[in-house]
C-alpha cells in the first residue's frame, strides 16, 4: 500500500469511525432516557394515579396558518376566453375563502389576474385586471371588506403553462388568491 | 434570372448566417422567410485593402447584410461578381449591367495611424455609368469628364473598433441615395427576454438593430414590459413588476440612472413618449378602469384623456403629437380609435376583423400598423389613410407588439415560432419577411429606437 492509497483509506475510515462514535453515544442516551421513563411510569402506577395529557389549545395564529394552508391548495378561478365572469363552479371554493377572510379581518389577500398569450400584452393587462376585480367583487358580495383585498394584473406575463395550446390557454386565464 | 436570384439568396443567407453567428451574443440571427425576389440587385464589392498585413475584416459583409435586411436590395454574392473594382475608374460596366446589377458600391481601406484607417467609398450607378462614364461634357466652357454616374463618394478616418458602426453609416448613405428615404441602420432595438432558468428571468435589453452589441439594462425576478424610447434615444420608459405591482420607470440607458414615474393602485402600463419628449402617454386604472392619461414629465402633472367604462389602452402618438391612437373595447370588441388631445374628440379607426389592437402610426402619419385578429388569428396589419384600406402583412402566428423603424420601412414584432416567442421583421409593404430566432428563452416587446446620429 503506497502513501496515496493509505491516505485515501484513512479519508474514508476516519469519518466512518466518527459517525459510529456519534450514533453509539446517541443510542446510549436514548436507552438511558427510555429507562428513566419506564421507572417513572412504574412509580406512578405504583401510587394508583392515572396520567393523561390534554390537547394543547392551538393559538389563533396556528389555526389561521392551518386554514390558510388549506385555502392555498384551492385558490385558482379559471375563466373563459375574453371573459371575466366567475363561473358557478367556484362558488364553494370562494365561499370558503370569504368565510375565512370575514373571520380574520386582519388577513389580507392579493388577487392576481392573468390572461392567455393571445392578443397584445397591454390589452391582456387590462383583461387580467378585470378578472382579478371580478373575483374581488365576488368576495366583497360575500361580506369581505375591500380593505382586505388587493388586485394585481400580470396579463400574459406569468403563464401557468408555457405552451400555445387550447388547454394551456385555459389554465393561464385565471384569478389566483395569494395570502 | 430567377435561378440566379435564388442562388444569390441562398449564398447571401449562408454568408449572413455565418457572419452573424456568435454563440454568446447572436440572439437576433436572421432567417429570411420571404421577399428577396422583389429586391433590387446591387453589388457590395469587398473594399480593397491598401495596407500591409491582414486586412480589417467585416466591413462590406455588414453593409451587404444591412442592405439585404432592408428588403429593398439583393446584394449579389461576391463569388458571382465579374470583377473586384475598388473605384469607379476600374468598373467594367457592361459585365455588371449584364447581371442586372443596378448599383455598385466600391471602396478602399488604408492605414492612417496606429489603429486608425481611412475608408473611402463610391456608389456608382451602373446604367448611367455605361452611358456616360468616360464621356466628356462641356462645363464652364471646359470639357470635363462626366461624373453623374457617381451617386455619392465619401472618405472618413475611423478607429479600429468603429468598422461595424461605419458600415451601418455607409449602408445609411447607400439606402438614402438609392431610395430617397433615410436608412435606419444606425438604430437600436430594446426588448425583453424571459428565461426561467435564470434566477432573475426577466431582462430589459438593448442591441444594435441587427442584434449586435447586446446590453442588459435591467435584470429582474418579476416581469418587465413595454419598453419605449425617448425621442433623443437616450432613455427608455418601461413597466416593472419588481415591487409585485406594475410601476412605470424611466431609465437612462447610458448612466443607469432611473426614476419611478408612477405607482398608482391598479394598472400602470403602456408608457409612450410624445414626439417632443416632454410628455408620457400611459394607461392608469386608478380611477376605476383602464383609461389613457398624459403625464408632463417635468412637472409630473397628469391629464386624463379618456373617460369610458370600457377598457382603453395602448396609446401611441400621432407624429404631430396632437392625437393618440389607442385600443378600446367601447364598441364591444377591441378596436382602434383616435383621440384629439385638444378637443377630446374620439373617432373609431378600424372596422375590419374581429379585433384590432396595438396601433402605431407610420412616421408620415398616413398609415397605422396594428395587430389584427381575423378568424382567431393574430397578424400584423396596416391601414392606409384616408382610403381606409386594410392589408394583412404577416403569416406568422400570435403576432403582437409591432414597432416601426424610424424611417417607416420595416416593422419589428413579436411572434410565436416552434412554441417560443421570437422577434420577426416585415417590410411595411408586406413583401419582405424575416425571423430573428431567439436563444434560450423568449424574446418579446421589441421597440425600435429613433434615429441615433
Amino acid at each position: 500500500m503506497n502513501a496515496n492509497q493509505l491516505l485515501k483509506s484513512l479519508l474514508i475510515a476516519v469519518p466512518m469511525l466518527t459517525l459510529a462514535a456519534c450514533s453509539s453515544s446517541q443510542g446510549a442516551d436514548d436507552a438511558a432516557s427510555q429507562q428513566t421513563n419506564q421507572q417513572q411510569q412504574q412509580g406512578q402506577q405504583g401510587s394508583g394515579v392515572e396520567l393523561d395529557a390534554a390537547e394543547r389549545t392551538k393559538t389563533p395564529e396556528e389555526i389561521r396558518a392551518e386554514q390558510m394552508e388549506t385555502l392555498r391548495q384551492e385558490n385558482i378561478v379559471y375563466f373563459a376566453f375574453d371573459d371575466s365572469r366567475v363561473s358557478s363552479e367556484y362558488a364553494q371554493m370562494l365561499s370558503e375563502h370569504a368565510e375565512f377572510l370575514v373571520q380574520n379581518p386582519n388577513v389580507t389577500v392579493t388577487i392576481e389576474g392573468h390572461a392567455d398569450e393571445r392578443g397584445t400584452p397591454e390589452y391582456n393587462i387590462a383583461l387580467g385586471e378585470r378578472r382579478a376585480k371580478a373575483v374581488a367583487q365576488y368576495l366583497q358580495n360575500l361580506g369581505v371588506s375591500s380593505s382586505q383585498m388587493e388586485t394585481v394584473s400580470y396579463g400574459e406575463e406569468k403563464p401557468l403553462v408555457n405552451a400555445s395550446t387550447q388547454s394551456a390557454y385555459a389554465k393561464n386565464r385565471r384569478g389566483v388568491l395569494v395570502y | 434570372m430567377s435561378m440566379m436570384k435564388k442562388l444569390a439568396f441562398v449564398l447571401i443567407a449562408a454568408m449572413v448566417a455565418t457572419l452573424l453567428y456568435r454563440p454568446a451574443q447572436a440572439s437576433l440571427e436572421i432567417v429570411i422567410t420571404d421577399g428577396i425576389d422583389s429586391a433590387r440587385p446591387i453589388a457590395v464589392v469587398p473594399f480593397r485593402w491598401l495596407g500591409d498585413g491582414p486586412a480589417p475584416e467585416g466591413l462590406t459583409q455588414v453593409i451587404a447584410a444591412d442592405l439585404m435586411r432592408s428588403g429593398k436590395f439583393n446584394p449579389i454574392p461576391t463569388n458571382a461578381m465579374p470583377q473586384m473594382p475598388s473605384s469607379e475608374q476600374e468598373i467594367d460596366y457592361p459585365s455588371w449591367a449584364s447581371l442586372g446589377v443596378e448599383a455598385v458600391l466600391v471602396g478602399t481601406i488604408e492605414p492612417y495611424a496606429v489603429d486608425r484607417y481611412t475608408v473611402a467609398f463610391q456608389i456608382v450607378d451602373v446604367l448611367r455609368g455605361q452611358i456616360t462614364s468616360g464621356s466628356r461634357v462641356l462645363r464652364g466652357g471646359e470639357l470635363v469628364s462626366s461624373n453623374d454616374h457617381i451617386l455619392d463618394a465619401r472618405r472618413s478616418v475611423i478607429n479600429g473598433d468603429q468598422f461595424r458602426q461605419y458600415a451601418h453609416r455607409i449602408s445609411d448613405v447607400f439606402y438614402e441615395t438609392m431610395t430617397g428615404e433615410p436608412g435606419a441602420f444606425m438604430t437600436r432595438i430594446a426588448y425583453v427576454t424571459v428565461n426561467h432558468n435564470n434566477e432573475k428571468p426577466y431582462e430589459l435589453v438593448v442591441a444594435d438593430y441587427d442584434g449586435y452589441d447586446e446590453k442588459v439594462l435591467l435584470r429582474s425576478p418579476e416581469p418587465l414590459m413595454s419598453p419605449s424610447w425617448s425621442p433623443d434615444g437616450n432613455k427608455l420608459a418601461y413597466v416593472s413588476f419588481e415591487n409585485k405591482r406594475p410601476e412605470i420607470f424611466i431609465q437612462d440607458i447610458y448612466t443607469t440612472r432611473r426614476e419611478k414615474m408612477t405607482s398608482f393602485s391598479g394598472i400602470n402600463s403602456s408608457p409612450v413618449w410624445s414626439p417632443d419628449g416632454r410628455t408620457l402617454a400611459m394607461v392608469l386604472s386608478k380611477d376605476g378602469n383602464p383609461e389613457l392619461y398624459t403625464m408632463d414629465i417635468a412637472s409630473k402633472q397628469f391629464t386624463r384623456v379618456t373617460r369610458h367604462h370600457a377598457i382603453d389602452t395602448e396609446p401611441s402618438w400621432s407624429p404631430d403629437g396632437k392625437s393618440l391612437v389607442f385600443t378600446s373595447e367601447r364598441g364591444g370588441r377591441p378596436q382602434l380609435y383616435s383621440v384629439n388631445l385638444d378637443s377630446g374628440q374620439v373617432r373609431r379607426l378600424t372596422f375590419e376583423g374581429e379585433q384590432n389592437l396595438g396601433g402605431t402610426y407610420t412616421p408620415d402619419g398616413r398609415q397605422v400598423v396594428m395587430v389584427n385578429r381575423t378568424q382567431g388569428n393574430y397578424h400584423i396589419a396596416k391601414q392606409d389613410y384616408p382610403s381606409g384600406n386594410m392589408q394583412i402583412l404577416t403569416q406568422t402566428s400570435l403576432d403582437e407588439s409591432p414597432s416601426l423603424a424610424p424611417n417607416g420601412s420595416m416593422v419589428i414584432y413579436s411572434t410565436t415560432h416552434n412554441n417560443q416567442q421570437v422577434l420577426a421583421l416585415v417590410s411595411v409593404d408586406g413583401r419582405f419577411k424575416a425571423r430573428l430566432p431567439a436563444r434560450e428563452g423568449e424574446v418579446k416587446s421589441p421597440s425600435w429606437s429613433p434615429f441615433l446620429r
